[in-house]
C-alpha cells in the first residue's frame, strides 16, 4: 500500500523554482487500478515517477509497505525497481537493437537468473501477450501495438506488486488502444496487481477503479466506480 | 544479458564502432612500428658497438690525452741514421716498424685496473692497450752522402725509382689491440668468432703471436701459419677473427698479448681503455658515477655515451625515431584515445532514454557503467588487433624493404690523402695524416659501416601495444559510464517525455 503525506516536489527550471506536486496527501491500497488524469504539466508524470522510486520527495513522505521511499539510498530504491515495480511508457521505451524476448529479459538482468530460466519466463511473459511468434523480432519490425505488448511483458515478467503506466495508450490507435487496455485490465485482474494509469483518456480512466485529478501539482479526487 | 546486449550494440552503431577501432589500430600500429624501428636501430648501434667494444661491456673508461706542449713530436717518429737502408745503383731501400700509442687516447697505469676492479658493481674488468703500428718503407737516391732524415727537398740527383733523382715511399698503417690474455670475459675479442685457428689465451703471454681480424687478413693476403710484421717483429698469425655481426670489422686489425704490446710500443705497465662489465645492468649509470669519482682524470663512457659515438644515417634514424617517431605516436595515440572518448560520451547521450528506462526497471548505475565500459573496451580491443596487424604488416614492409643506414665510429687516424710530390718527380703515397674519428677514439680506425636495418617483432611489444588499446578502451569507457551513472532516471525518462 502506498501512502503519501505532504509529499512536495519542486525542480528547478531555467533558475527558476517549480513546484510539480503540492502537500499530496493520497492513500493508495494494494491491488488498486486506479487513474489520473490532468493537463499538461500538472505533475502527472512527476507523481507517477515518485511512485515507482525513480525520484525523492523535496518535503513530505511517499511509503510502499511501510518503508520510506524518500530515505532509501540508491541501491535499496534500485532493488525496489527491479523486484516490485513494472513500468511502461508511452513511448514503449524498447532497447532498438534487442529482440523482443531480449528487451523483455533485461528487466530479469538484476534478478541474477540462469540464462534458462531467464529466456524460460521471457517467453512466458511474450505468450501471455500473445507475442509468442515475435520472440526475435526486433522492435522496429513490430507494429505500435505489438511493441507496447512486449513492453507490458517487459514489465511484468519480474512478477511486480505495482505496474505503474504513463500514457500506456498514447500512441495508438483506438482499436489497439481498447486491445492494450483490455490486457492490462485483464492481467490487473489476474495478478492481483495494484495497476496505476496516467492518462488524457477518459475511455481510458474510466475503466479504472478509482480516478484522480492532479492539477498545478495538487491532487484531487474526480469519481470513483463501486465494483470493477 | 551483458554479452548479447554488447554484441547488439557494437554491431547496430557499426560506423562508430568502426571509426573508433581504426583510430585505435592507426595509433596501437605506429607505436609497434617505432618500437620496433627504434629496438631495429638500437640493435644496429649495438652491433656496430659490440663490434669495437665487445660484448656484455657496460662502461668503458680512457685516459683523457694531455694537451701536446708547443714543438712537442706527438705522432710517430721514423729516425734513420745515416747509413740506414741498402743502397744498390745509387737508390736506397729504406724499411722501418713503429708502434704507437693511439693518437687520440692517452694511457694510464695498468694498476689503474686494480683500482676499477675493486669497485662495487663491476662484474669484471679487462685492460686493452690500443695502439697502431705504421710501417715505412720505400726508395730514394743514396742518402749516405748526406746525413740524418732526409725527406727534404732538393734538386733532383741520380738514383731513385726513376733513375732521375726521384722517390717512391709507402706507409701503411693498421690497428693493434694488446689483449690481456688472462682476461678474456669482457673486451674487444668477445664480439668475434673464431675462422680459422686459434684465439688467444693464458699461454700466450710474451709469445710473438698475432690473431688477425678476417677482413685485414683477406686484404692483405694473410693466413693462419704466415708472418706479420709488428713494431719491427715478426709475429707468427695463430687465428684469423671475424665480427659477430656480418655487417661490421672488428675492434682493431690485429690482436696480440699485452705484455708483448707494452714491451713492444715502449709503454710498458701501460693500458689505454679498460672494458668494464657491470654486474647489475640496471646500476650501470651508478657505476660510472662511482668511476668517475674514483678515477677523476679518466674519461668514463656508458653504452648511452658509445652509442652517441655512432654518426652516419644510423644516427639520423636513431635521432628520427626518438623524436618525431615517438612524439608522433603519442600524439596519434591521444587523439585515439580522444576520439574513442568523445564517441563513446556522445553514444551515451544519445542513449539517455535507453539508460533512462533501464534504470526505472531495476539496472544499478554499477551495471549500466560496466556496459558501456565492455562496449568501450571491445571497441579498444578491436583496435588493437588490427593495430597489431598493421604493425605486423608495417614491420614485414619495413625488413622487406631493408633500408641500408651508414654507421660510423670513432678512429684513431689513417693515412689516405691524395698522392703529392716532394723532391724529384716520384710521388709519395700516402700523403699527410687524415684525422678522423669520433670522442672515443680507440677503436678500428675510422670504420664506416653499412647496416641493413631489420626491425624486430617483439612479444613484449605486441602485448604492450594491446595493453594501451585496452587502456583506450577502458578510459572511453570510465568516461562514458561516468557520464550514463549520472543520469537521473526520473531525469532521464523526463527529457524524453
Amino acid at each position: 500500500m502506498y501512502q503519501l503525506t505532504n509529499l512536495t516536489k519542486k525542480y528547478k527550471a531555467r533558475g527558476k523554482d517549480v513546484v510539480a506536486l503540492h502537500d499530496v496527501d493520497l492513500e493508495i491500497p494494494s491491488g488498486a487500478m486506479i487513474a489520473i488524469q490532468g493537463p499538461t504539466g500538472g505533475g502527472k508524470s512527476t507523481l507517477l515517477q515518485m511512485l515507482g522510486a525513480l525520484d525523492r520527495p523535496s518535503s513530505g513522505t511517499i511509503t510502499l509497505d511501510d518503508r520510506s521511499l524518500g530515505k532509501l539510498g540508491d541501491g535499496a530504491l534500485t532493488k525496489v525497481r527491479a523486484r516490485e515495480i513494472g513500468f511502461v511508457f508511452q513511448g514503449f521505451n524498447l532497447i532498438p537493437t534487442l529482440t523482443a524476448q531480449e528487451n523483455v529479459e533485461t528487466a530479469l538482468a538484476p534478478l541474477r537468473l540462469s540464462g534458462a530460466e531467464r529466456r524460460r519466463r521471457a517467453i512466458e511473459a511474450l505468450t501471455s501477450v500473445g507475442l509468442d511468434d515475435r520472440l526475435r523480432h526486433l522492435p522496429a519490425e513490430l507494429s505500435g501495438g505489438q511493441q507496447q505488448r512486449v513492453a507490458i511483458a517487459r514489465a511484468l515478467v519480474k512478477n511486480p506488486r505495482v505496474l505503474l503506466a504513463d500514457e500506456p495508450t498514447g500512441n495508438l490507435d483506438e482499436d489497439t488502444r481498447d486491445e492494450i487496455m483490455d490486457l492490462l485490465e485483464g492481467l490487473w485482474r489476474d495478478l492481483g496487481l495494484t495497476l496505476i494509469v496516467v492518462t488524457h483518456d477518459s475511455a481510458v480512466a474510466k475503466r479504472a477503479q478509482r480516478r484522480l485529478k492532479i492539477k498545478q501539482g495538487k491532487v484531487t479526487e474526480a469519481e470513483s466506480k463501486v465494483a470493477a | 544479458m551483458f554479452a548479447t546486449y554488447l554484441r547488439r550494440e557494437l554491431g547496430n552503431r557499426k560506423r562508430q564502432t568502426i571509426i573508433v577501432a581504426i583510430g585505435m589500430a592507426l595509433a596501437i600500429g605506429l607505436v609497434i612500428l617505432v618500437s620496433s624501428i627504434s629496438s631495429g636501430v638500437k640493435n644496429a648501434q649495438a652491433q656496430v658497438l659490440e663490434s669495437v667494444y665487445g660484448v656484455g661491456t657496460d662502461i668503458t673508461v680512457t685516459q683523457t690525452p694531455a694537451a701536446p706542449e708547443d714543438g712537442a713530436v706527438t705522432g710517430p717518429l721514423f729516425e734513420f741514421d745515416s747509413g740506414a737502408g741498402e743502397t744498390t745503383d745509387g737508390t736506397t731501400s729504406l724499411t722501418q716498424s713503429v708502434l704507437t700509442p693511439s693518437r687520440f687516447g692517452g694511457t694510464f697505469d695498468a694498476a689503474t685496473l686494480d683500482t676499477i676492479t675493486d669497485i662495487d658493481g663491476v662484474a669484471a674488468a679487462t685492460g686493452v692497450l690500443e695502439l697502431n703500428n705504421m710501417t715505412f718503407s720505400g726508395e730514394m737516391p743514396d742518402i749516405t752522402q748526406g746525413s740524418g732524415p732526409s725527406f727534404q727537398q732538393g734538386p733532383p740527383t741520380s738514383g731513385g725509382s726513376d733513375g732521375a733523382g726521384g722517390s717512391a715511399f709507402d706507409v701503411d698503417s693498421f690497428s693493434v689491440n694488446g689483449i690481456d690474455v688472462d682476461s678474456t670475459s669482457v673486451g674487444p675479442l668477445t664480439a668475434v668468432t673464431l675462422d680459422d685457428g686459434r684465439s688467444l689465451d693464458a699461454d700466450d703471454t710474451g709469445a710473438y703471436v698475432a690473431v688477425l681480424d678476417s677482413a685485414y687478413a683477406t686484404t692483405n693476403e694473410l693466413a693462419v701459419g704466415d708472418s706479420i710484421t709488428i713494431g719491427g717483429q715478426a709475429f707468427e698469425i695463430v687465428g684469423i677473427v671475424s665480427s659477430t655481426s656480418a655487417d661490421a670489422e672488428t675492434a682493431a686489425n690485429v690482436y696480440i698479448p699485452l705484455d708483448v704490446a707494452q714491451t713492444l710500443s715502449g709503454n710498458e705497465g701501460m693500458l689505454s681503455t679498460v672494458y668494464v662489465q657491470a654486474s647489475d645492468a640496471s646500476a650501470v649509470s651508478a657505476l660510472a658515477d662511482a668511476l668517475e669519482e674514483a678515477l677523476p682524470d679518466a674519461t668514463v663512457s656508458t653504452q648511452e655515451d658509445l652509442a652517441s659515438s655512432v654518426s652516419g644515417s644510423l644516427s639520423t634514424a636513431s635521432s628520427l625515431v626518438s623524436s618525431l617517431g615517438t612524439w608522433l605516436s603519442v600524439i596519434v595515440l591521444a587523439a585515439a584515445f580522444l576520439l574513442a572518448i568523445l564517441f563513446t560520451i556522445s553514444g551515451v547521450g544519445r542513449r539517455t532514454r535507453e539508460f533512462g528506462t533501464l534504470k526505472a526497471i531495476g539496472w544499478s548505475n554499477g551495471r549500466i557503467v560496466r556496459q558501456v565500459a565492455g562496449e568501450s573496451l571491445v571497441q579498444g580491443l578491436l583496435g588493437g588487433v588490427i593495430g597489431v596487424a598493421l604493425g605486423l604488416a608495417g614491420i614485414f614492409a619495413v625488413n622487406a624493404i631493408a633500408p641500408t643506414l651508414t654507421a660510423s665510429t670513432g678512429g684513431q687516424f689513417t693515412f689516405g690523402g691524395p698522392p703529392v710530390t716532394t723532391g724529384g718527380e716520384g710521388p709519395v703515397q700516402g700523403g699527410g695524416p687524415v684525422l678522423s674519428g669520433g670522442p672515443l677514439g680507440g677503436a678500428d680506425a675510422g670504420s664506416s659501416t653499412d647496416i641493413v636495418l631489420n626491425a624486430p617483432v617483439a612479444l613484449s611489444v605486441l602485448l604492450l601495444a594491446v595493453g594501451l588499446a585496452i587502456i583506450g578502451g577502458l578510459l572511453a569507457g570510465a568516461f562514458g559510464g561516468w557520464r550514463a551513472a549520472r543520469l537521473r532516471p526520473a531525469e532521464a525518462l523526463r527529457s524524453v517525455a
